[in-house]
């Protein structure tokens, strides 16, 4: 299925969530609202003529110092799907608030979203609800803020963490 | 009565009830078969290990973050360091992201170097997997072998890029510069040594009893949930999934040269050896291939047939006598970045607003100054359109991918790269909980860690 058709199944299974679509440099992107995310990823999975089986990366991007969005929603969590019976691909994103930094969790979908989650967890401090294991993936757990976040000023040092006792 | 637990065949019946035989077991980082920079907690029953609780992140440096300060073309030293057995792939990826994002296509001769070059580096990656994990078996010749077949390849690399681990060869738009003279001859060489090693390891390990009952049956992950849990490549192909980037997606000349994806079915760590031992001849057939297919460069000379020292023909064009200048083509070093005009032109692509202009037209003409300083000064250099573009490449461990966004800017605003060997240490747990702790050693090494890429 070319990327086109893919978009279309999806606007025409869930509607008005799907709020924007694009497909710069041949990557078909449709942006999800977040309550539907979840669900959406099912349906990618599920849908045989979709057949997405593999989630092939999830990251997040923090548009606070994006020229033009800096009102609008601060993150976007990037979610890249990939099907290996189909060999075609699909980007979703979710688009949250600095406010309400929250996402409902995709680990019951894939697996590999544990770990995936929780980097965007540590580096952009995104939570996912109903993660089963939100720790940080990268950093120690006593290392405050989260450094991919564009206010995280790149010079700034944390004391290090002895081992836990 | 219930089925006699591998507890109790270890242990002997009811030896051990209750939880006198539970204990914590910390193994890492400073645990050389962790290779420094992972921890495994695994709860153990006697020898068997219940639950393992993996812990990444001792590699830490921030390889994201530190992309978005410089330059796109800043980026590329970091790359160097995320699969460091394997550099040249990822300089690539990253410069073929970028491509992508400005819209804009290599030269073919440029698309062949990076397929040889890839694959070369390939073959670096498989001997050091293979020859580390059966070290830590216990066969330490293979180790040596295979370090000795990596070192001929590694010679290769040193001729073309200046370096052998930190290579920076790649630039967005191209290559540093063109292959050495007499590389092809090298590379025979270098290649018929390697098959020799790889034979000799096949007579020393396939069917060796040792190795076999340390592998076999081992570590083994099911085809379903190797797929879920986003795994590619070598352990991807070891459950029978014929998916590679290489013809999945077919990058740079991937499309031009004929190769065959391997593939095993058991899912276990022999499995991956043999996907392992069997790719790197596949890697060398493409190599050898797509060196005999190379578009052929012209043959640079001079009016008399001599070569032109490179610093006397610079320092002309600084003192401006550039007359005549560009009318001569030269032939210098390979390793002198941009020198030789017509062979930095073969690889590099001609889009003024990506690539520098040789040093030639920097130094002869005041559009190639201006050029120069237009992509070197700060507020200028490389600007994307501002959108985003996610590349992958198969690296030596699966999908490598950059996804990149950029805001019209000099600088990147986000380089993220999806790790190949990530998704195989998040599902490690699966593959050594219920096995012995002897067990994780062979697993752990069939995975690949490559501490650089996973932590970045």
């Amino acid at each position: 299925m070319d990327g086109g058709a893919i978009l279309e199944t999806l606007r025409a299974r869930f509607g008005a969530a799907l709020t924007d679509t694009h497909a710069q440099h041949g990557d078909h992107t449709a942006v999800v609202d977040r309550g539907a995310i979840v669900d959406v990823l099912k349906f990618c999975r599920d849908d045989a003529h979709l057949g997405f089986d593999m989630l092939s990366d999830l990251t997040a991007v923090d548009y606070l110092k994006y020229p033009g969005r800096e009102d609008g929603p601060r993150f976007e969590v990037v979610y890249h799907l990939y099907s290996v019976p189909h060999n075609h691909r699909v980007r979703l994103k979710v688009r949250v608030d600095e406010d309400d930094p929250v996402v409902p969790t995709a680990v019951p979908v894939w697996p590999i979203a544990n770990w995936l989650e929780r980097e965007v967890w540590d580096m952009f401090g995104i939570r996912f609800d109903g993660h089963p294991d939100p720790r940080r993936l990268l950093m120690y757990e006593e290392f405050v803020g989260h450094a991919l976040r564009k206010d995280y000023p790149i010079n700034r040092r944390q004391p290090l963490i002895g081992p836990r006792t | 009565m219930a089925e006699t637990t591998r507890r109790e065949i270890m242990l002997g019946e009811g030896a051990g009830t209750g939880a006198s035989q539970d204990i914590k077991l910390g193994m890492g980082p400073a645990h050389p078969a962790m290779h420094g920079i992972i921890r495994i907690v695994a709860d153990l029953d006697g020898e068997t290990i219940r639950k393992a609780d993996v812990e990444i992140g001792y590699l830490h440096r921030a390889f994201e973050k530190d992309c978005e300060v410089g330059g796109w073309n800043n980026a590329i030293p970091y790359t160097d360091r995320l699969n460091y057995v394997s550099p040249l792939i990822n300089n690539f990826a990253y410069a073929s992201a970028v491509e992508k994002l400005l819209g804009i296509d290599v030269t073919e001769r440029c698309k062949y170097i990076r397929t040889i070059m890839s694959e070369i580096s390939r073959v670096c990656d498989h001997l050091t997997c293979v020859g580390a994990s059966s070290m830590e078996l216990g066969a330490f010749t293979v180790f040596l072998y295979m370090i000795k077949a990596r070192e001929f390849l590694w010679e290769l690399v040193e001729d073309v890029t200046g370096a052998r681990l930190t290579i920076s060869y790649g630039r967005v738009g191209g290559v540093k510069a063109d292959l050495p003279e007499g590389f092809e001859a090298k590379v025979r060489k270098a290649f018929k040594e390697t098959r020799e090693v790889l034979a000799e390891v096949h007579r020393l390990l396939t069917g060796n009893r040792i190795f076999m009952d340390r592998m076999v049956g081992v570590g083994a992950l099911s085809r379903e949930e190797t797929i879920a849990y986003g795994i590619t490549g070598p352990l991807l192909r070891a459950v029978g999934v014929a998916y590679d980037v290489r013809t999945a997606a077919p990058h740079w000349a991937y499309d031009r040269v004929e190769f065959e994806v391997v593939t095993q079915k058991d899912g276990d760590n022999y499995a991956r050896y043999l996907v392992r031992m069997a790719e790197m001849e596949q890697s060398m057939r493409i190599a050898e291939e797509a060196l005999a297919r190379m578009p052929v460069g012209p043959i640079n000379v001079d009016f008399e047939g001599r070569p032109i020292d490179p610093a006397a023909y610079v320092d002309q064009g600084k003192q401006g006598k550039t007359e005549g200048l560009l009318l001569l083509p030269i032939r210098l070093s390979p390793n002198l970045e941009g020198q030789n005009k017509r062979e930095y032109d073969q690889v590099n692509t001609g889009d003024k607003r990506v690539v520098l202009p040789p040093k030639e037209t920097t130094y002869g003409s005041i559009e190639g100054l201006m050029n120069h300083f237009m992509l070197i000064m700060e507020g200028y250099g490389i600007r994307p359109p501002a959108g985003e573009a996610y590349f992958a490449a198969e690296g030596a461990n699966g999908e490598l991918g950059f996804y990149v966004v950029s805001d019209g800017g000099d600088r990147p605003y986000r380089v993220r790269c999806r790790p190949p060997c990530l998704p195989p240490m998040a599902a490690l747990h699966r593959m050594i909980e219920g096995e012995m702790v002897a067990d994780l050693i062979p697993t752990f090494g069939s995975v690949n860690m490559i501490g650089g890429e996973l932590d970045r």
